[in-house]
């Protein structure tokens, strides 16, 4: 049955920060960026790894002129991305899904706002 | 809904620790019961960097003693892809490592190895070094012949001879064929030597003859051989290549093709039938591509390679593989037929390369739904075991989970 768990207060997150919870043996990262609230199952689908411990890190684009010719790289910003610290594997913060393949995804809880307080759904 | 009061923990502001790191690692090895059987990891790494300081004094040269301190060991690197490894940050325990706390009592470098092997679940561990995968493209070759010894001396005297748990295969410096024959010579019987090693990322062919007495110093004492790829932004193929990860992927496996090709055409297998081959970090997938290869081309070719008695794949059935990094993204079947072609069930040694940015943990192994349960422990543990002749060995961690079940280790 699904509890919502108290992760912390509002205050005591700011943007870009993390918080893992543990319950029982199922782990979850709740992540705020850009004043929302996101929580992943902190479990990579490649070999099982920490993936919600490692940095959060913008999505590297090639920037390829009109002419086709590579001018460099850059971050995108509007697309930070969860980076699993054992090999590197990325997801999508604000979705949970597997930068490079879209057909794998994070598992996803539910994140509540209450009283001033965060809470996650497990 | 109930309102729980859970663990909470904020990743960012902990003290980097490998347990927490392999947290998970080692869940997976109490789910698994890696404790009911021995785990044995035939490619991991130490950074051999963390303990210049200690292996300059091994160097016997004095100028060459100097030149080392004084570069900080650049010395031995003639090229560098370091930064690379890492990903930018994105691999934590690059960049943590050095800040973590090791057990008190035991060199750091043990201490610390301890530490993922027991998360893992591994009990026997065969150490390599980490730059200096490279050193056989030193141009100087005293530098590797110097470097060589003062680092086997070092593992030997200050690892090896005070944690049964750490085993290695000792670095051959091959440029110097006369000198690689004494490394063996002088190291064969010490505590931990369980064969000796060829980085592949060099340019001098291992068919030469000078390498003769060297294969057959080993045949005679039964110590294999291994082969450890890595890879050389600047050869020139990989000098075309522009990203890490491609001179990383084809680097990886292309040294350890080159060599085995060479190996095998030359016939070195039936000079010295006793002498068994480890292809060690170049995947999997490689080896039944060359094997049909070179069938293919023998078949029409076979005067140019006349030493040979069977097809280059039988002789290349009978050598050792290890695992990682084992190729495994969509590709179960081709994955399942990869087995049957090395006779992984025999010939298969499993590997992490831990704490390299792209190691693979037991359950890689374990979890393949095509393998019976002596197959998993055979490549785990069991075919490394017999061909090292190691003793069965567990860990006092998983000792204490076997106690605790009520079971005799």
């Amino acid at each position: 049955m699904a509890q919502q768990v108290f992760v912390c207060n509002e205050i005591e997150m700011k943007d870009g920060d993390v918080r893992i919870i543990r319950q029982d043996r199922i782990e979850v990262g709740v992540y705020r960026y850009d004043g929302a609230y996101y929580a992943y199952r902190n479990h990579c689908l490649h070999q099982g790894g920490p993936a919600c411990e490692g940095i959060i890190r913008s999505k590297v684009v090639d920037l390829i002129g009109p002419d086709k010719t590579f001018l460099g790289q850059t971050y995108d910003d509007d697309e930070p991305h969860i980076v699993c610290p054992w090999h590197g594997w990325e997801y999508k913060l604000k979705t949970g899904e597997c930068a490079p393949d879209p057909n794998l995804r994070l598992r996803k809880h539910e994140v509540v706002q209450r009283d001033g307080g965060i809470y996650v759904v497990i | 809904m109930n309102i729980m009061t859970p663990m909470v923990r904020d990743p960012n502001q902990e003290q980097f620790d490998t347990r927490r790191l392999l947290a998970n690692a080692q869940r997976q090895a109490e789910d698994r019961r890696y404790e009911d059987f021995m785990i044995i990891d035939v490619d991991a790494h130490h950074y051999e960097t963390n303990s210049y300081k200690e292996i300059f004094d091994y160097i016997e040269d004095p100028v060459m003693r100097d030149q080392f301190i004084y570069t900080k060991g650049a010395t031995q690197l003639p090229r560098s892809t370091g930064g690379f490894q890492e990903m930018a940050g994105r691999i934590t325990r690059y960049q943590h490592r050095a800040t973590e706390k090791a057990p008190d009592g035991v060199h750091r470098d043990i201490g610390l190895t301890r530490k993922w092997m027991d998360s893992m679940g591994v009990d026997v561990a065969c150490v390599f070094p980490t730059p200096m995968l490279g050193l056989g493209l030193n141009p100087i070759v005293e530098v590797e012949v110097q470097y060589a010894r003062a680092y086997n001396r070092w593992l030997c005297e200050r690892l090896l001879a005070n944690e049964s748990r750490m085993v290695s295969m000792l670095y051959l410096p091959m440029n110097d064929p006369v000198a690689a024959l004494k490394m063996v010579e002088e190291f064969s019987g010490k505590k931990g030597v369980i064969g000796f090693l060829v980085t592949t990322v060099r340019y001098k062919p291992l068919y030469d003859n000078a390498y003769m007495k060297l294969y057959r110093a080993l045949e005679e004492r039964g110590l294999p051989l291994a082969f450890h790829a890595a890879t050389n932004w600047g050869d020139q193929s990989m000098h075309i290549t522009n990203r890490f990860i491609a001179t990383h992927a084809l680097g990886f496996t292309w040294f350890n093709i080159v060599h085995m090709t060479n190996w095998v055409v030359n016939g070195i297998p039936e000079r010295f039938p006793g002498l068994k081959s480890i292809w060690i970090e170049s995947g999997l997938a490689w080896i039944p591509f060359l094997m049909q290869r070179l069938d293919n081309e023998y078949m029409m070719r076979s005067s140019e390679a006349p030493s040979l008695k069977r097809k280059p794949s039988d002789y290349m059935r009978e050598m050792y593989y290890t695992s990682q990094p084992m190729e495994m993204i969509n590709n179960q079947t081709m994955l399942e037929e990869t087995f049957k072609m090395i006779a992984a069930d025999t010939q298969l040694l499993y590997s992490s390369d831990y704490p390299h940015w792209d190691m693979d943990l037991p359950s890689t192994i374990y979890d393949l739904p095509f393998l019976s349960p002596q197959a998993k422990k055979n490549i785990l543990g069991e075919n490394a075991r017999k061909l090292f002749k190691l003793d069965y060995l567990i860990s006092d961690e998983k000792k204490a989970r076997l106690k605790a079940k009520g079971v005799a280790a």
